[in-house]
């Protein structure tokens, strides 16, 4: 068995400086001593290879760089490291391994230029995206027969039904907190009974809709933006585009008329398990029959909070599903980018999805529908 | 195996000895009902290119990944340098993995890692004791060993062609000197100058660094210049391992459809061409060639 590369530097019978190299001097081996080898002081004249027992392209590598930086030559060299040395011989590389990068006090101002651009840009992004959403919308009325019925079903399911279970313990429990919380607060003023007002306006008009909104852009958001953005590492969508099928209509249209229509079903079924979680905190704790509470909700809820609710989702699915889809197609590159534009899909949707629903509060408030 | 005083074995410092580093025996792989493999048997020998050919879906590239032992197969055993691959998992370090590289079909660099950073990676994974300074002048040469260009280091694989990135994946394969080399249809896709480039470069590395090449393939031209011996993969096995100009005498019908079809001969009379170039002038070389391509044909005819 090998043992270690070991070498010793030694007066030659020609009284010349010697370095003899022995042991075998491999990728495996070379690791320890390639330092002291290097900070070895001169002169050196002779490299000797006659002990080395096996050697592979590092290992002659090394005895390749000592011997141009001592100007020695190399002596008892096998024919396997005559081979090896002959191949390596006039590559002499100083390229940098890692990608180019700039020194810090130009990279710091140029990150903030390339953020300021990228925004411009960004919105130039999106709004030429919508634009191209609606233009395919348009050719697709034009020509009904293109819709993708088959698309829309699958993406319909995996975006509104399957998302039933979790929204709905979500949901759950989320009535049950405010209905619990709500009813310790209001105790303070002897009005727990308002706990049905409470829950039944909150959860109509807000949380309802809100919450689940979060929940499609972390399942579906993210979903719609790593699918696409595979599809668009893969080369998938130029296949498409080249073979005529429009990537907006196959792609693209089936994600956001699904968000869309599903938005409204999930987000009142939401506030009604919401509510159902309100009234079974109403049944244990405050003593208010189940069945009371639900009949309450319809005497105190006025019917324009199910309609502040009912009009926010589709928009709030359309800006989800806008989001997952466009980061989704602006992927390039490589895998991180993925990564990336489904984290930017979740992020950006939720983000404006709650600036947006600040707007409607105000809005709806102004309007009358308080 | 030598210790250091952490206890952490040396790693290896021989060679393998002996006769064929990859013995593949009673090999059947199944997906489901669908049987890839029926009770296949292979052996490498050492030192040399063993072309592997057979028809889209015959199983080559299930049979590469059995034998790098990620590919667990329904029965059968496989040993390279001597140790089973079977029972072990990928993750697991059983002596050997740093012996071997791969060069995949679709090449499967690191697509967020530079080239020489790809070079590196199975560097640092195998001897954490490489200096950087070191890790990276190995790095260096290996891409320039695999025939590009030394500014191609510091690019990503989105930024090469695709016999950039055929090389930059044998320069990832080559990164731990390995005795034995997978190559995965490494010509398809590249111009014929490409694959004609790449080849050489294959015999050259082959003989300098005394490698045993498995290189999966469809190229007439590779089979007839580089390779020393050809497996066929057919009706789910092996069924002839020999020198192509056996092979050609062969008469199963597959054999005989490969090499004799029009492609199989074009490749030879451009071996034939190139022996008879190195001994006569060309215009001498060309005719004679020609004469004896029409002597086929006639007797294909008749
Ligand atoms: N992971 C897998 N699951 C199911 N079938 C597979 C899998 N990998 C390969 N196959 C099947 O095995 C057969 C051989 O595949 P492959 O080895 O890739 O063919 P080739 O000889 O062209 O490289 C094919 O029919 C393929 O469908
Ligand atoms: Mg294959």
């Amino acid at each position: 068995m090998g043992g270690l590369a070991e070498f010793e530097l030694v007066e030659g019978d020609d009284g010349k400086t010697v370095l003899t190299l022995s042991g075998p001097y491999l990728v495996s081996s070379v690791g320890a001593i390639d330092q002291d080898l290097r900070a070895l002081e001169g002169p050196i004249e002779r490299i000797d290879l006659s002990d080395v027992s096996e050697i592979d392209t590092v290992g002659a590598w090394l005895a390749c760089s000592i011997s141009s930086q001592h100007d020695a030559e190399i002596t008892g060299a096998s024919d396997r490291a005559k081979r090896l040395l002959g191949a390596l011989e006039g590559i002499s590389s100083d390229e940098e391994i890692s990608a180019p990068r700039a020194p810090f006090w130009e990279r710091v101002p140029e990150a903030m230029g390339d953020k300021v651009f990228g925004a411009r840009r960004g919105v130039y992004g999106v709004v030429g995206f919508l634009g191209a959403l609606l233009l395919s919308m348009g050719s697709l009325i034009r020509h009904p027969k293109r819709f993708r019925w088959l698309a829309l079903v699958r993406q319909l399911e995996l975006v509104g039904v399957s998302a039933l279970p979790i929204i709905g313990l979500m949901s759950f429990l989320i009535g049950v907190v405010i209905a619990q919380q709500g009813a310790v607060q209001l105790a303070q003023f002897g009005a727990e009974t308002l706990t049905v007002n409470l829950v039944g306006r909150i959860t109509l008009r807000e949380l309802g809709v809100l919450m689940t909104a979060i929940m499609v852009a972390g399942r579906s958001g993210s979903a719609f933006a790593a699918q696409i953005g595979t599809m668009r590492l893969t080369e998938e969508v130029d296949a498409m585009q080249t073979i005529g099928i429009s990537p907006m209509e196959a792609l693209v249209v089936p994600r956001i008329m699904a968000a869309v229509l599903m938005m409204p079903l999930l987000g009142f079924y939401a506030a009604g398990v919401a509510i159902v979680g309100g009234a079974f905190v109403g049944q244990f704790m405050l003593g208010i029959p189940f069945w009371t509470f639900l009949s309450r909700i319809q005497d105190v809820v006025p019917l324009h909070d199910l309609w502040v609710g009912l009009v926010k989702a589709p928009v709030f699915g359309l800006i989800v599903a806008l989001a997952g889809c466009y980061h989704g197609m602006q992927v390039k590159g490589n895998s991180e980018e993925v990564g990336r534009r489904t984290t930017m899909a979740v992020v950006t949707g939720i983000f404006a999805v709650i600036v947006i629903d600040a707007f409607f509060a105000v809005f709806f408030t102004e309007v009358g529908w308080g | 195996m030598a210790q250091d005083e952490t206890g952490r074995e040396l790693g290896r410092h021989e060679r393998y000895r002996g006769d064929y580093p990859i013995v593949v025996e009673g090999l059947t792989n199944a997906f489901g009902e669908q049987v890839v493999h029926q009770d296949l048997d292979l052996k490498v020998k050492r030192g040399e290119i063993l072309g592997v050919v057979g028809g889209s879906g015959t199983g080559k590239s299930v049979l590469m990944r059995s034998i790098i032992g990620l590919q667990r197969p329904t029965e059968g055993d496989i040993h390279v340098f001597g140790r089973s691959v079977i029972d072990s998992d990928p993750e697991e370090d059983i002596g050997i993995r740093n012996r071997w590289g791969v060069l995949f079909q679709g090449g499967a660099l690191f697509s967020t890692l530079t080239v020489g950073e790809n070079v590196e990676v199975p560097l640092k994974q195998f001897y954490p004791d490489i200096e950087p300074d070191l890790r990276h002048e190995i790095a260096r040469y290996k891409v320039v060993l695999s025939g590009l260009p030394e500014e191609a280091v510091n690019k990503y694989p989105s930024e090469l062609s695709g016999g950039m990135k055929k090389r930059a994946g044998l320069a990832r394969a080559l990164a731990l000197d390995p005795e034995l080399l997978f190559l995965d249809e490494p010509t398809a896709g590249l111009d014929p100058i490409g694959a004609a480039a790449f080849d050489n470069l294959t015999r050259e590395l082959k003989e300098t660094l005394g490698l045993t090449v498995f290189l999966i393939t469809h190229d007439l031209d590779t089979l007839h210049e580089i390779c020393d011996r050809v497996a066929v993969l057919a009706d789910k096995q092996v069924i002839a391992v020999d020198t192509v100009p056996n092979l050609m005498e062969l008469d199963h019908p597959w054999i005989q459809d490969y090499f004799n079809g029009p492609r199989g001969r074009a490749a030879l009379t451009a071996q034939a061409l190139d022996e008879l170039r190195r001994h006569m002038d060309e215009p001498v070389a060309a005719h004679a060639v020609k004469a004896l391509d029409k002597a086929n044909s006639k007797k294909d005819k008749a």
